[in-house]
């Protein structure tokens, strides 16, 4: 079975969501419901640091999309960072890349959101 | 050119499944010789088409069978996979948009996309109650 975990920590008034693992059709809920929680309680400056993160399918990707807007309309975002080259390829070729900033380094990410 | 290496695997439609079918596709593409991007490439695509017969061709029913098969043809690898499902109707695909997607909240659409751009050649073949999808990928 698919292996997928999240560990939750803060940076200043943004919130680190370090992902590990596999993130596909069957993990995507686990994502889906950190980012709920997330947004029910106003955390809305979200990096996601995903250097642990193994593989990403279309599931995963969709997660991201689902809750960007609501995240945008409280003036929040997710800024994604640390991504290994195979698992930035496959956000590559969806165009991830022009509508998420998407960085190399989880300072980086935290720092676009001063 | 004679196919000269076949692996079947069998399985319910589930996403507990999922990372046994990539580790099924990994082994033997590995064992094909393709090189570790291709695998990655194939590894999705695979994982794409399984999971939108779990989502649309099942739509979440559990234990109804999928079928996976990939040989090695000269330097080309054939996957096939075979659902019992609602079929898929690939000219009523279109590439959704990703900001109209944002905008609508929507999520899903883009595992056809992917295979598309993953592999060589797709193509999906219906008769009486299976479908198939069919895919290629060159070493």
């Amino acid at each position: 079975m698919s292996k997928f975990e999240i560990r939750k920590r803060s940076k200043s008034e943004v919130t680190i969501l370090d992902i590990y693992g596999e993130l596909d059709a069957h993990t995507a809920p686990i994502l889906e419901k950190e980012l709920q929680q997330l947004i029910e309680n106003k955390f809305v400056h979200i990096v996601v640091n995903g250097s642990g993160l193994e593989y990403i399918s279309s599931a995963g990707l969709g997660v991201f999309m689902a809750y960007i807007e609501d995240i945008r309309l409280q003036n929040g975002d997710i800024k994604i960072s640390s991504l290994k080259p195979k698992v930035f390829n496959v956000f590559d070729l969806l165009g991830f890349p022009t509508l998420y900033d998407i960085v190399e380094t989880e300072d980086n990410a935290v720092a676009r959101f001063k | 050119m004679p196919t000269i290496k076949e692996h079947t695997l069998r399985i319910s439609a589930s996403t507990n499944e999922l990372e046994r079918i990539r580790h099924f596709v990994a082994d033997h593409a590995g064992k094909f010789g393709f090189g570790e991007d291709d695998i990655n490439d194939i590894i999705l695509a695979v994982d794409e088409a399984c999971t939108n017969i779990i989502k649309h061709a099942y739509e979440w029913k559990t234990g109804k069978p999928i079928h996976i098969q990939l040989a090695l043809r000269g330097n080309e690898m054939l996957v096939s996979i075979i659902d019992e499902g609602k079929s898929f109707d690939p000219d009523s695909y279109h590439v959704p948009s990703m900001q109209d997607q944002l905008n609508q909240k929507k999520r899903s659409g883009y595992g056809i996309l992917l295979i598309r751009k993953l592999m060589d050649h797709v193509e999906y073949r219906k008769r009486n109650s299976r479908n198939e999808i069919r895919m290629t990928k060159k070493r």
